[in-house]
């Protein structure tokens, strides 16, 4: 590996190789692309979140003029999901409606005025049935069952899992605390509306243009639902405007759009509507959550015990993994000897939820990091010196079977502790601080607060999400004699920059700038397969397929030099667009010159990478959700002034440090880090997914309240670049860690300001001012769930830690 | 009802016949293939089809163009003269304010309308301007340095050292 000063790529704050076409707004996103004769399509929505389809008449939409084709779900019969163990949705409803804005029917017509006109013109008779909103109704047997596969009525998926001694750990504790909390549900909002564009061509061959993160699951579901072999369907990722999660399963106006597209022969487009953008959703759970740990007085956890129950919505979506995802990161943070999990997850009838950046761990990091707060706070001790103390190492497991490369949060932590003043604060901030701010209007005040978290995410699930022994990510090289390099690869550019990583490793590599490499992503037909841009994956395994393709095509190139300069192959290196011998500089070839040497030797030149995470996944089902090849790590210190007269929190600073390996491209990292804690303020303060009545009560930018530019605060981000040996040059991902200590941060920040706990978030003035009326009244100064069900959980599976966890009394 | 319109935009004059009730969103999109645009609500909500209307950013998708007849219309494909780009282009790609890039349009409009009025903007002042724009990536940040190092080199004249990709 070259040093940190010989990169001339990596490690550079370069701009993407996209950025000029973003700025002119030449970027084509789906909904740009038109195509010649194209049809404009619709879907019909329930308007009810529960209901039998009785009768359903498309006759009357059939005979108006300019529409072409009319579809329900008797065309599109084969359920999907995005989850091997979840094929629960329809396209198009066939007999039953699960929430309000579940597609019924599709329409295709020449414009869209006149799909709408269709749209309104198909009768359906729906029965109504008992809709199960909430967490609790879903426990409640006296409802209807949602589907007719499920662990038990709707509860659809149940974990238990024991890791280590539970009983020995609590009974070595000097002090335990039980909590209860609630993370609302909320959604990804991207800026663009997904759209999908189908082709159908007249020698039975499929092309659909898609906003997707993982055309390689589309392009399965599409094989499943119309019954076309894989080999004659194009899936391609257009430029996608925001993803977050939201575009990673199949949907149904994708599929909707392919088989309009086959029925009338033209191609068909159709584009969500805002409205229909919340209703497609896929975004995060709403979990009630249950925490009890035992420590020891200096803060060491001796056991750890944590109840999930997530609200699920509809359907499945990646829900199972989200279930196992809401238990298997509390333990890469700080050591734990005991550790027991049980989680489930119900079906509800509202959008379903999936995976939204940070997949499953934001809820139960939220509970965790206040949780650990409060035992800070009671045990006297700094909550900043109590988390550093006991942090994993490098080269150990976790007592579930997670194994960690490399760690480098306690320098996170010492990094944001420093550059917010954390101890200054501790010491003499508080008082005076509050004084300053004092508006001395009776007893309201504005009072300022620090609160510090932590946390860790994975750099890609090292399991894939169908069972199989294939590579999760591929890349192609290929040199020209002209010079030109071209790269081919599935992974998807969301706007993270994943098409320039490829051009900065193989730039890098071959001495050559990122504006000569061609890249090429996201083409089934074009490109091998790459998973997806999800959990994190994409620096590290599209990464290190890349740099296994251009090594390869690198020896070829420099054995060829070698033999004309008449040097050792291993004496050459390239740089700035040169092959040159390191030891005698006079001896060099451009590398045009080189490739041409090296395709007259070896044939046209071209070279495959695969990878493969490494297999760790422990010895117990259920172990496959959790294992990566490596977890970034973050500490975050929240600055808040909370307003006691409106109950109004505004953030005033965050400060984090974000281990994410070494930075390929460190304005890049910045701005995942920025961005993912923007989202992370959102989430803390005002978003959230509300229902009234069985409708989803603000499916609208306007009332979503998402932050706007004075809404978010300034942050302040620290890179700490641990080098770790599983990732390209020593990367590990930063698009979903950074996002997750933030909210607790905020509420740690709360408490120290006003003194009253918010054990659930958004954190909004409603709850702010009821807690500080409970506080008046001399009442637990909180508010939050007041109890956690009384749920049977199956007996667990326990499993014994591998000999290097951390282990009790150690 | 549709009638003949006379827009002119980037410059350009341009002859629609298009129904009356079609937003100015849907007119540069679907009848001038000025793709630029992007719509993330279409309810005047999000800031992402920001255009400028002599020189005052407005939402194209609430905008009529029957009213904006004998207006000068600025969309993002009339920012770059030529292969110029517009210096808030510029800053934007260095500087990584642009990542998904579908907020971009709109809010380098406002940026402008910002600049062109303000030519020494406060970071107060500039979030104050582009309230209305919508971003989900990148936490804003990146973007207000990027308005603020274009009115640097707007002011300055300066040549800076051009990023060598």
């Amino acid at each position: 590996m070259p040093h940190n000063d010989t990169f001339s790529i990596i490690g550079h704050a370069l701009p993407t190789i996209e950025a000029h076409a973003k700025v002119t707004g030449e970027v084509r996103y789906a909904d740009d692309l038109t195509l010649p004769r194209m049809l404009y399509g619709k879907l019909l929505r329930s308007v009810y979140p529960h209901a039998r389809i009785l009768h359903l008449d498309t006759s009357r939409a059939e005979k108006l003029p300019g529409v072409f084709a009319v579809i329900t779900g008797k065309d599109l019969p084969i359920k999907y999901g995005i989850m091997p163990s979840s094929q629960d949705e329809e396209a198009l409803c066939i007999e039953r409606v699960r929430f309000v804005g579940d597609p019924v029917a599709a329409v295709a017509a020449i414009d869209e005025e006149t799909a709408n006109r269709a749209l309104a013109l198909i009768e359906v008779e729906y029965a109504p049935l008992a809709p199960v909103m909430s967490i609790r109704d879903a426990l409640d047997e006296r409802l209807p069952q949602l589907h007719d596969y499920a662990d038990h009525h709707n509860i659809h998926k149940f974990v238990s899992l024991e890791f280590g001694d539970i009983e020995a750990g609590f009974q070595a504790a000097e002090y335990i605390r039980e909590d209860t909390f609630f993370y609302e549900g909320n959604t990804h909002l991207p800026l663009e509306q997904h759209a999908a564009l189908a082709q159908f061509s007249s020698d039975g061959k499929l092309t659909l243009w898609s906003s997707t993160q993982a055309p390689h699951y589309v392009h399965r579901a599409l094989e499943k639902t119309l019954q076309i072999p894989r080999a004659r369907i194009r899936v391609i990722a257009a430029p996608v405007g925001g993803g977050f999660g939201g575009k990673a399963d199949p949907l149904a106006h994708e599929i909707a759009a392919c088989k309009l597209a086959m029925l009338t022969g033209r191609p068909v487009k159709i584009t969500l509507t805002r409205e229909e953008v919340f209703y497609t959703h896929r975004g995060r759970h709403p979990v009630l959550m249950w925490i009890k740990s035992g420590v020891k007085r200096d803060g060491q956890i001796t056991a750890l015990h944590f109840k999930t129950i997530l609200d699920g919505g509809a359907y499945g979506s990646y829900g199972i993994a989200t279930t196992y995802y809401s238990g298997a990161l509390q333990t890469v943070t700080y050591k734990i000897p005991a550790y027991k999990f049980e989680g489930m997850r119900v079906f509800t009838n509202k959008p379903p939820c999936g995976p939204k950046r940070g997949h499953g761990t934001p809820q139960p990091r939220f509970g965790f990091e206040v949780h650990l707060d409060k035992i800070a706070h009671d045990l006297g001790l700094d909550p900043a010196e109590m988390r550093r103390r006991y942090v994993v190492e490098d080269g150990t497991q976790t007592v579930n079977h997670l194994t960690i490369t490399s760690c480098g949060l306690r320098e996170c932590i010492d990094r944001v502790v420093e550059a917010s003043g954390w101890k200054n604060w501790q010491a003499v901030g508080k008082r005076q601080e509050v004084e300053n701010l004092s508006r001395g209007t009776q007893h309201a005040a504005r009072r300022r607060g620090l609160g510090l978290a932590c946390s860790s995410y994975l750099s890609g699930a090292g399991l894939p999400i169908y069972w199989n022994d294939l590579p999760h990510s591929g890349v192609i090289v290929k040199v020209d004699r002209g010079g030109g390099v071209a790269v081919f690869c599935g992974s998807t550019d969301i706007g993270q920059g994943s098409n320039s990583l490829l051009a900065y490793l193989v730039a890098e590599e071959l001495g050559l700038r990122p504006a000569d490499i061609q890249v090429f992503t996201a083409d089934t037909d074009l490109t091998p397969v790459d998973l997806g841009s999800y959990s994190s994956r994409v620096t590290v395994m599209t990464g290190n397929a890349c740099l296994q393709a251009t090594r390869q095509i690198k020896q070829k190139i420099l054995q060829a030099a070698a033999e004309k300069l008449l040097v050792p192959a291993e004496s050459l290196s390239m740089r700035k667009g040169i092959v040159i011998c390191e030891d005698d500089e006079q001896r060099q070839l451009s590398f045009v010159q080189a490739v041409n040497l090296a395709e007259a030797k070896f044939g046209t030149l071209s070279s495959t990478g695969s990878y493969t995470p490494p297999k760790r996944a422990g010895p117990f089902k259920g172990s496959g959700v959790g294992p990566s090849p490596s977890y970034s790590y973050t500490a975050c210190v929240a600055a808040v002034v909370v307003d006691t007269e409106t109950g109004e929190v505004k953030v005033e600073k965050l400060w984090l440090a974000h281990d994410g390996g070494r930075a390929l491209n460190p304005q890049l990292v910045i701005g995942q880090a920025e961005g993912g804690a923007y989202m992370g303020v959102g989430e803390a303060l005002m978003e959230e997914s509300a229902f009234r009545r069985g409708m989803l009560k603000i499916p609208s930018l306007l009332d979503y309240k998402s932050p706007t530019t004075l809404d978010t605060p300034a942050i302040q981000t620290i890179l700490v670049e641990t080098l770790d040996p599983e990732g390209p040059y020593g990367a590990k991902e930063a698009g979903q860690g950074p996002l997750l200590p933030v909210p607790p941060a905020i509420a740690n920040a709360v408490f120290d300001a006003i003194g009253v706990r918010i054990d659930q978030v958004p954190i909004t003035p409603e709850l702010v001012l009821r807690a500080l009326e409970e506080k008046a009244k001399g009442n637990a100064p909180r508010v939050g769930p007041k109890d956690f069900p009384n749920v049977k959980y199956p007996n667990p599976i326990k499993v014994e830690p591998p000999t290097n966890a951390p282990r009790l009394g150690v | 009802m549709k009638q003949v319109l006379h827009l002119r935009i980037n410059g350009q004059p341009y002859e629609v016949y298009v129904p009356v009730h079609k937003t100015l969103l849907e007119v540069l999109r679907e009848d001038l293939n000025l793709t630029g645009t992007k719509h993330g609500c279409e309810l005047g909500e999000c800031g992402a089809c920001t255009v400028l209307v002599d020189g005052t950013p407005r939402l194209a998708c609430l905008a009529l163009p029957i009213e904006l007849q004998g207006h000068e219309i600025t969309t993002i494909e009339g920012l770059a003269a030529g292969n110029t780009l517009h210096t808030l282009q510029t800053t934007f790609a260095e500087l990584g304010a642009a990542q998904c890039g579908y907020c971009t349009p709109g809010m380098l409009l406002s940026a402008k309308a910002l600049l062109d009025h303000h030519p020494h903007p406060t970071r107060d002042e500039i979030k104050h301007a582009l309230v209305g724009n919508l971003c989900r990536c990148t936490g804003y940040a990146k973007i207000y340095e990027a308005v603020e190092r274009a009115a640097l080199r707007q002011a300055d004249k300066e040549t800076w050292f051009q990023v060598d990709e």
